[in-house]
Order: structure tokens, then sequence, then C-alpha cells
């Protein structure tokens, strides 16, 4: 495999595309401006959500079905606490808010990320290596969790109000942006930020690149690599909570079913980007997000396929995604 | 003359033998054993979810592929009868239209998405079909001029089938046909076929089966059996919509049933259908009991609250995949 293989340029170049495809069909500027924003902030969660399952899968070439219920405990342990300090989202500061939710989301990544370590422990572990147990398997305990979840907090689903200084749209001349999508676009990038610097420039991301690329050899180099992939999976779980805390309060509303209707859209956006590929599904989250916006607004009738479409045409062009990672 | 009629499968253990009887005698009788509204409703459940689960056996414990998508096929069954009544009325041709526009748009969607993603690897097709189910979910209950969105379509039968004891009679006679119909096809040169692939992809391919065509003709197979057991069900319940016949829980209902029962035997498809099916009915009423005398412990009685009876489920599932991977059935045939 050429080490200093060109970086692919063409992933990027199609979102700049769909960027400039959509103005002309939007007709505004200012609602192009408004929906890009929202598109962007919908990637970046879907992206936060579906980062550590597609990683995972690279590392250890696991699929695990069951990454929804993160995505549902995290939102619900967030709720919580929100319920709990809701004296301080209801204040008009934004640093009064900020003291609300980043305990939220600090139990959502600390519970999430608990629940992790002990999904890997007790029910993957059994079935490293068998895919088709591995499904029904995660599938068991996406059951179990939403059930617990039930048993917990209850069957209904929670309203969880947003912030007071979050709530509404700041707006530029005739460009109206929501306050919490622009939270949303700089947290997500933070994450993608970190997650970059992580991969790239530290010596446990060198090793985890070359864990995806071959784990034996890693092995054999002297490293434990199943540490490093409990580390990864927890890591995974814990931003699989983040994001389900954001999108939670996008929503306005927790319920135990989100973390399976985000599954859908994640495994999408992972096969879009390439299983494995962490760059791929970043890309690819991005699609999905900006795709959804600019259709729904532009041809409401058709958004409700354009995730599907989106993967077919992409899987026509590149059968193993934008990002294929090199063993498969 | 029975050997031939199981297409030389038998059940291979006295209790199970015993319990299959069972099973088929209490479907054959319950009209006139049990009569009632309830039990006749759930017999008749029971028989439409022997077939979808043993069609489902045939990708999951036959072939190893696991698919999200049997219960849209389930759906396109119950639509096509459901939306042709409606359209046509209440006649054959109406019905007999809708049956086969349905089992043709399965078909060929089966073929579609096979062809798109069978090629690369299991996980791929479990997740393809997850997204394109959850599409057609959408689909149903967005485009309520055809379908009735979330509300369903309530439609009309001919005469004749409009009589409890005949229809059910009819469906009877159709899982069982088709039932022993799949032994056969499992038990044929196709099936061992798709046996080798489930064991070693890799050498099946090199002794010269084509895996791609023969595990795409095992996914059209399936889901033209879970076109037919949705048609049956629309035809049972005069009643279609996406609750009953689409859900994202109907397909895990669909999972728990072939791995308790056990997979990779046709036989596990009847054991597992008959005890969900039965338990799902009458378990709650239990649950319901217990819980109520737990009623001072903490936790213990939102536990075992009855809308809490897929937790147990759930757990039974995981445990019956870690330990018991051929469920009841591969149990009793070790114990015999």
């Amino acid at each position: 495999m050429n080490a200093a293989r060109r970086f692919d340029w063409m992933p990027l170049a199609l979102v700049g595309a769909v960027l400039l495809a959509a103005l002309p069909l939007v007709g505004s500027a200012s609602t192009w401006v408004t929906l890009t924003v929202a598109g962007l902030a919908m990637g970046m969660m879907v992206y936060m959500m579906a980062s550590g399952l597609t990683l995972v899968f690279g590392l250890m070439d696991v699929m695990n079905f069951a990454h929804g219920a993160f995505i549902s405990v995290g939102a619900y342990a967030a709720a919580s606490v929100l319920l709990a300090l809701h004296g301080r989202m209801e204040q008009p500061s934004l640093a009064a808010n900020l003291s609300a939710m980043l305990p939220a989301a600090l139990a959502a990544i600390v519970l999430a990320g608990a629940l992790g370590l002990f999904f890997e422990r007790v029910v993957i572990r059994p079935v490293y290596g068998d895919h088709l147990k591995q499904i029904l398997v995660t599938m068991g305990g996406l059951i179990v969790c939403e059930q617990l979840i039930h048993v917990v907090w209850g069957p209904d689903q929670i309203p969880l109000p947003r912030a007071a200084s979050l709530a509404g749209s700041i707006t530029f001349g005739d460009v109206a942006i929501e306050r919490y999508r622009l939270l949303a676009v700089l947290v997500g990038l933070a994450v993608f930020a970190a997650m970059w610097l992580l991969l790239a420039r530290t010596r446990i991301g060198l090793l985890i690149r070359a864990g995806v690329e071959n784990a034996e050899m890693v092995e054999s180099l002297g490293y434990r690599i199943r540490r490093l992939f409990v580390g990864v999976f927890v890591a995974g779980s814990g931003l699989a909570g983040l994001g389900g805390v954001m999108w939670a309060m996008y929503q306005e509303s927790v319920n135990a079913q989100m973390g399976m209707q985000m599954m859908v859209v994640i495994f999408i956006v992972i096969i879009i980007g390439g299983l494995g590929s962490v760059g791929g599904c970043f890309v690819g989250a991005l699609l999905v997000g900006l795709l959804a916006n600019y259709i729904g607004y532009v041809a409401p009738k058709l958004a409700l396929g354009s995730n599907i479409l989106l993967m077919v045409l992409v899987l026509l062009w590149r059968p193993n995604g934008l990002y294929p990672v090199g063993k498969s | 003359m029975l050997q031939r009629l199981l297409s030389g499968d038998t059940p291979r253990s006295r209790v199970l033998a015993a319990v299959l009887v069972a099973i088929l005698f209490g479907l054959l009788l319950t009209p006139f054993v049990f009569p009632g509204t309830r039990s006749l409703d759930v017999a008749a459940k029971v028989m439409v979810f022997i077939l979808l689960v043993a069609s489902y056996d045939l990708l999951l414990g036959y072939t190893g592929i696991v698919s999200f998508a049997h219960t849209m096929f389930f759906g396109i069954g119950a639509y096509g009868v459901g939306i042709a009544a409606t359209r046509l009325g209440p006649t054959w041709v109406g019905l007999a239209l809708g049956a086969a526009a349905a089992l043709a748009l399965s078909a060929v969607l089966a073929l579609a998405v096979g062809l798109l993603s069978l090629r690369v690897r299991a996980i791929f097709f479990a997740m393809i079909t997850l997204a394109v189910a959850s599409f057609f979910q959408i689909l149903a209950s967005q485009l309520s001029w055809l379908t009735g969105g979330e509300d369903g379509l309530n439609f009309r039968l001919p005469e004749v089938l409009r009589d409890r004891l005949v229809s059910y009679y009819a469906v009877f006679g159709v899982v069982l046909a088709l039932f022993l119909a799949l032994l056969r096809v499992v038990n044929s040169p196709f099936g061992r076929v798709l046996l080798s692939i489930r064991e070693n992809e890799f050498r099946a391919e090199a002794i010269g089966s084509r895996t791609v065509f023969y595990r795409t003709a095992a996914n059209c197979i399936a889901a033209l059996g879970a076109t037919v057991a949705g048609i049956l069900y629309a035809v049972w319940l005069r009643y279609t919509g996406p609750d009953t016949t689409l859900s994202f829980n109907i397909m895990i209902d669909i999972l728990l049933m072939v791995v308790i029962g056990g997979m990779g035997t046709l036989y596990g498809a009847v054991l597992g259908a008959t005890l969900f099916v039965v338990a799902q009915n009458y378990l709650q009423d239990l649950m319901k009991l217990a819980s109520a005398a737990l009623a001072g412990v903490p936790l213990l009685p939102s536990l075992l609250h009855p809308d809490r009876w897929l937790l147990w489920l759930g757990v039974l599932f995981i445990l019956c995949v870690y330990y018991f991977p051929s469920g009841i059935v591969g149990k009793l045939r070790a114990g015999r």
C-alpha cells in the first residue's frame, strides 16, 4: 500500500457541489444560509453519534446494533440532570445555562461510556469474529436497554425545554440563524478537531490507525490491541451519549425509541462514508444533514427518501463508500 | 407417506414430535375446542407468524444472513390486499390482483436489494435492509391517500371469506401447505447449498456454487413467504396498518421467535411462533398478577409490569444466542 497516498479530494468536492447546486434551487441567499447552518448542525450531531460506531467497526470488525441504546441512555441521563437544575436553565444568561448543560453533558458521556464498558465486557466479547451473532446479540442488548430505560425513567417521553439564552435566533440583516444550531456546529467542530488531533498527532492515534490497517501486526509489535479497543469502544459510546444529549435538546424531548430511530441515519452515514473511516463518516454526515435540509425546503415530498437516494447514488459511484478502508 | 410429506426431515425427538402434533391439532381444532373471538384470533395469528418466521429462518438459520426487511415484505402483502380491496371492492378479482401485485413487487424488491448488497458482506446487508425497511415504513404512513396513513385500511372481502370459520381454515390450509413446501426447499440440494454457504462461504464458492445467486434466491423465496403471510394476515383481520404489519417491533418479534425456537430448524419456527404469540397474549395477565402481588417491594413491581415483558424476552434472547444457538428444538433433539 502506498504510504504517501494523495488525499482524496473528490468527496469534499461533492459537498461543495451540493452547497453550490443548492443555492440556485433554494432561490434566496438568506434562506440558503439558514438551511446550510441547519444542515451543518444536523450533520455535526449525526457525526458525533456515528463516529464511535465506525471506528469500532474499523478497528475490531464489530458492528454494534446497540449503539442507539447509548444515544438514548445519554439523552436520559442528561434530561435527569437538566430537570434537576431547571432553575439555571431558565435564567437568561448563557453562563448560568452552561453551568447546567455542562454537568448534563458530562453525566451523559460518563453514563453512556460506562454502559459501553459493560457492553463490551459482557455482551460483545464472547462473539468476536462472528458477525451473525454480533448482530443478534447487540439487537437483544438494544431491546433490553430500551426496556430498562422504561423501567428507570418511565414509559412517557420527557419534554426538555431549551435553555433560555439559546432559544430563538440571531439575525444578520435578513438571515436568521437559530442559536442552538450554532452551538451544535461549534460542539461538533470541536469534537471533530479533537478527534483528528488525537488520531493524527498522538501515539495512541497512531496505534489506532495502525490497528485499523492491520490489527495482527500491531499485536505482534507488542501492543495490546484489546486495551486500545476497549478505550475506543468506551470513548465511542461516550460520544454517542454526547450526540444523544445534543439531539435531545435540539428535539426538545427525550424518548426511549430515539436511539433506534437515529440508528437508521447513522447506518446510512457510515455506509456512505465507508465502513471504518472517520473522515468518511464526517463527510457522509455533512452530506446527509445538508441534503435533508435542502430537499426538505425545495421538495418536501422527496425529503423522506433523500437519505436512501443519496446512499444508492454514492454506492453506485463508489461501492465501498466515499473513503474505503484498506481491509475489507 | 409421512416421510415424503416432511421431505425426510422428521422431528428426530419424541418430545418435539409430540409438541408439534399437539400444536397441529390444537390449531386444527381451535374453533371447536376454544370457541370465542380471542382464542380464534390468537390461533390465526400463531399460524400467520409460523409462516412468517419459517420463511425468515430460511434466511437467518439456513443461509446465515440477517435481514431487517422481512416486515417490509409482510407489509407489502397485507397492503397489496388492503389497497386492492378498498379500490376494487370486495371481489375475488380484486383479491387476486392485489395478491399478485404484492408478490411481484416483493420479488422485484428482494432481487434489487439482494443484488445491490448481498455481494459484499452479511453486515452490509443487515444495515441496508434496515434502512430500506424504515424508509418503506415512513412511505406507508405518509402516502395516506393510498394506504390510509397511520390509521391503516379497513376493507371488505368477498362474501365467502367473511365467514370466520372459512377464513380460519383457508389460513390454516395455506400455512400448512407452504410450511411443507419450505421444508421441501431446505431439504433439497438447493437447501444443502444454502447450508454450505452458511458454514463456509469461501469453500462453497470454491466448490462451484455461485453464492450471490443462491443468497439472492433465498432472499427472494423468503420475501415471497413473508408476502403470503401478509396477505393471509390481511385476509384474516380485514384490516392493515403500519403497527400491525410494518412496525419495527414486529421485526424484533420475528427475531425473538426464530432464535428462541431454534435457528436452522423450521420446526423451531413453529415452536417459537406459538410460544411467543401465546405468551404475548396470556403472559401479560400473569405478570400483572405478579406485579400486583409484589406491590410493596421497590423496583420489582416495575420490572414485572406487564408492559415490560419484552425485557425478559430480550434477556432470554441473548442467553439463547450464547448458550442455545439451536434454540428449543436443538435442546429437545440433543436430549432425546
